[in-house]
């Protein structure tokens, strides 16, 4: 996945918020509101006893829009931080994805056989049907679906990016 | 906490008057019953009741702009809620702070489209600094401790409660307010040290600076008008004001230039265009402020300081940016430019004066004054010349060209005297703003600066006046048109006064005898200043309707899509330059 997309550069931004109601939509509502790209966006409670969520924004945009996204997210009241990983240095993302692949004969031992390359796990299967666990980068869970597209996909469900600095350092 | 359980009302009550709240705008209903039962039974909080909520939301703003504390608001659920949308956009846009309440239906009836129930902090989340729904009684008191400073600190802004009738209702237990800290929001106000120095040097070097000030000078607070005077004393650097900023300096400071931007002076945008460094002090580069972005002062180093650290490189993209308070951070740089023992370039700076006051001689908001027929910029100007010296006048304007024309021609001496509806332009602010700033000054001489259509659309407000006998005046440039509409319509649409005629007027002389008030009317020059005489001098409430010239335009004007130096200054200027296609569809 190149970094450069036709908005412009592609930055993966972690965002800590209060976990209260409405935090999701204020953020969402900020993209949207203001015509910003979201590529992707993963949310999940990440501290219980803090009340703390933790948002993985993937978007992109001119340099002046990105730090505008940085900026406008930082003064939503409830955020807390906010670190563009992308300019911050050196991280890791992933992204899970489960697959369902419908076959049988050859296409079906196909499906499997690539699945092995990308070592997806089956995490279900009856006579026709595998269900794939993929984790990876996007740009991996793209080219697995694109294969498995004629081996006959029927569902595919994704996660998007979560990401973290490399490092000791947190957030 | 404190022992006692308390209705939610009542903490809600105990906490406003912790805030130190003494008035509140609003209107009842279903939803807020319980409040207002409390509201009935103590002495401490008057409530203001208006006409329709959207005028206690602008009445607010109004209270808040000229004291610098936080206007308060009571609405209902439903239609109450929806009523104030409008205002609370308009304080979000002009960084007016305000807490709202605002009744909900009982937490067990949300979502289910029960009677007077809509999705409020939906609809307002867009348009608020912050909003909450308070789910629990024994949540109220943090919240409502919490809203007001957020809705102070910062870039100041609207914040709206929405408070489930169950919750007013039940009971629960106080939070004082020195228990209260703010998990998360703490917004800069001490400038970066590194770049206020980055930024002295540069002005120390400047050969053509200018400043160029905003709203962001009164949010910060008097003190940060004196500075700003200072650093225009000390430095001899030349200052304009944007429409939000205008007191920020004193009109009367020789080195003031008038407004910038679309209907600003040609002295101040000419400046602008050819400075070599702009020192932009909360202000925030609108688009009605800079015309065309790609000719915006193409030649000049840029120093923003903005307590939003998004404000800063939004539109235009800076060499320093300085996030902070504007107070803080002037007197940082005062204390930098002394220390340093800078001086400013006095020979650059002699022959910029000289630049500037050839185009300062083109006297660009001259007008003729001739026959009988009132024109609307000479009422304005006797409007001023007749209150001048008074320590004690506010105006507050409606939105059309009658408020360009205030900006022009009434001279404003110090902060917090100038109320107008600058981002969100709202037509029907200025009386209800009127009201709230009476309200907050009983004695001094509040004047809403009308057009005849915008008056229209909170005239109700004029019952609520009444009511408190409020001495509010409102002094209407009565064109008989949208004079803004018609203006853009002869420029830019071929003369085709597509419905901006006001047909149907009401007579407002009789209009505000109905409503307890004086009315007066002007109709030739020579009744003019009796009118106004009349309308100072009298101490209860009046509409004066000043009939003037149909058909006049607002100059200078930059029409939009045009740079700084593409300025139209008169009725003549407009054959020649055709207004660009790219122009035509910008607002
Ligand atoms: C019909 C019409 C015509 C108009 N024509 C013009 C025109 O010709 N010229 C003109 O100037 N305007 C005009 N306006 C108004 C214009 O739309 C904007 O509202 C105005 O220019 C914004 O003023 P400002 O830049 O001072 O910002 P404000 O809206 O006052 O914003 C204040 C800025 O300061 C910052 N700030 C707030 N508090 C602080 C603090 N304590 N410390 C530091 N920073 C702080 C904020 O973050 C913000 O960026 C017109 C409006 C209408 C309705
Ligand atoms: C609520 C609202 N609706 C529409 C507009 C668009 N608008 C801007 S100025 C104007 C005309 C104002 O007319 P009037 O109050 O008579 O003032 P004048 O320009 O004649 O001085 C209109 C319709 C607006 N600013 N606000
Ligand atoms: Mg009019």
């Amino acid at each position: 996945m190149s970094n450069q997309t036709d908005n412009g550069e592609r930055h993966t931004i972690a965002v800590l918020v209060d976990n209260e109601p409405g935090v999701l939509a204020r953020v969402i509502g900020l993209f949207s509101g203001r015509g910003y790209n979201i590529e992707s966006l993963t949310v999940a409670e990440t501290d219980p006893a803090g009340g703390l969520s933790r948002i993985t924004i993937v978007t992109s945009g001119t340099p002046q829009i990105v730090e505008q996204i940085k900026a406008q997210l930082s003064r939503l009241v409830p955020v807390h931080k906010v670190s563009d990983l992308t300019k911050e240095g050196a991280y890791v993302d992933r992204e899970m994805a489960l697959i369902k692949v419908r076959g049988s004969g050859d296409k079906r031992v196909e499906a499997l056989r690539i699945a092995d390359i990308f070592r997806a796990r089956v995490v279900d299967s009856t006579n026709e049907s595998f269900v794939f666990e993929i984790v990876g980068k996007t740009g991996k869970l793209d080219a697995f679906v694109k294969l498995m597209q004629p081996l006959g996909l029927v569902d595919v469900a994704r996660t998007g990016v979560a990401a973290i600095a490399r490092g000791a350092e947190g957030l | 906490m404190t022992d006692e359980p308390m209705t939610g009302a009542k903490i809600l009550l105990k906490a406003l008057m912790d805030q130190g709240v003494t008035d509140v705008f609003g209107y009842p209903g279903g939803a807020i019953l319980p409040v207002y039962d409390e509201l009935f039974q103590q002495n401490t909080i008057r409530h203001i009741l208006v006409r329709q909520e959207g005028g206690a939301v602008h009445a607010a703003e109004g209270y808040a702009r000229s004291t610098g504390k936080v206007g308060v608001v009571f609405v209902t659920s439903g239609p109450g809620a929806t009523n104030a949308v409008t205002g609370l956009t308009d304080a979000l846009m002009d960084s007016v702070p305000l807490v709202c309440i605002c009744g909900q239906v009982p937490t067990h009836l949300i979502g289910n489209d029960a009677f007077q129930e809509c999705d409020t902090t939906g609809i307002t989340r867009p348009v608020t600094k912050h909003n909450y729904l308070v789910k629990k009684t024994n949540d109220l008191a943090r919240v409502v401790h919490e809203a007001f400073y957020v809705a102070r600190s910062g870039r100041p802004g609207p914040v709206l409660i929405d408070l489930p009738k169950d919750v007013s209702q039940g009971l629960g237990h106080y939070t004082p307010l020195d228990a209260v800290a703010h998990r998360t929001y703490r917004p800069r106000v001490e400038g970066d040290p590194g770049k206020i120095r980055e930024a002295v040097a540069l002005m120390a070097a400047a050969k053509r600076p200018i400043i160029y000030a905003g709203g962001g000078v009164i949010n910060s607070g008097d003190r940060a008008s004196d500075l700003l005077t200072e650093l225009a004393d000390l430095t001899g650097f030349p200052v304009t004001l944007t429409l939000m900023g205008l007191g920020a300096v004193r009109a009367s400071h020789p080195s003031f230039l008038g407004m910038l931007g679309m209907h600003g002076t040609y002295e101040a945008n000419l400046a602008m265009h050819g400075c070599d460094l702009m020192i932009a002090i909360g202000s925030r580069f609108d688009d009605r402020v800079t015309g065309r972005l790609t000719a915006f002062s193409p030649d000049s180093k840029k120093i923003h300081i903005d307590i939003d650290a998004s404000s800063i490189n939004k539109n235009v993209l800076v060499d320093v940016g300085i996030v902070g308070d504007v107070a803080n951070v002037l007197d940082a740089m005062l204390r930098e430019w002394k220390a340093q023992r800078y001086q400013a370039d006095r020979a650059a700076l002699a022959g910029w004066w000289d630049q500037i006051n050839t185009w300062r001689d083109r006297n660009c908001l001259a007008f003729q004054q001739e026959g009988e027929i009132i024109k609307p910029q000479y009422a304005i100007k006797r409007l001023f010349e007749l209150t001048r010296g008074r320590d004690d006048v506010f105006i507050t304007t409606e939105v059309g060209q009658h408020q360009m024309w205030a900006a022009q021609f009434y001279g404003f001496e110090k902060p917090r005297q100038w109320l107008t509806s600058g981002g969100l332009g709202t037509m029907g602010y200025g009386l209800p703003a009127a009201m709230g700033v009476q309200i907050a000054h009983p004695d001094a001489l509040v004047v809403d600066i009308a057009g005849e259509a915008s008056i229209m659309m909170n005239i109700q407000e004029m019952s609520t006046i009444a009511q408190y006998r409020l001495p509010v005046k409102v002094f209407i440039l009565n064109n008989e048109y949208m004079g803004m509409v018609r203006q853009w319509q002869e420029l830019l649409h071929g003369g085709r006064y597509s419905e901006s005629y006001m047909a149907s007027l009401p007579d407002f002389v009789k209009l505000a005898e109905s409503f307890g008030a004086a009315g007066l009317r002007a109709e030739k020059v020579g009744d003019l200043d009796g009118v106004i005489r009349e309308m100072i001098a009298t101490d209860r409430a009046v509409i004066a309707d000043i009939r003037v010239d149909k058909n006049e335009n607002c100059f200078p004007m930059i029409p939009s899509g045009a740079a700084h130096n593409e300025m139209l200054l008169g009725p003549a200027d407009k054959a020649e330059r055709p207004i660009s296609e790219e122009g035509m569809v910008l607002v």
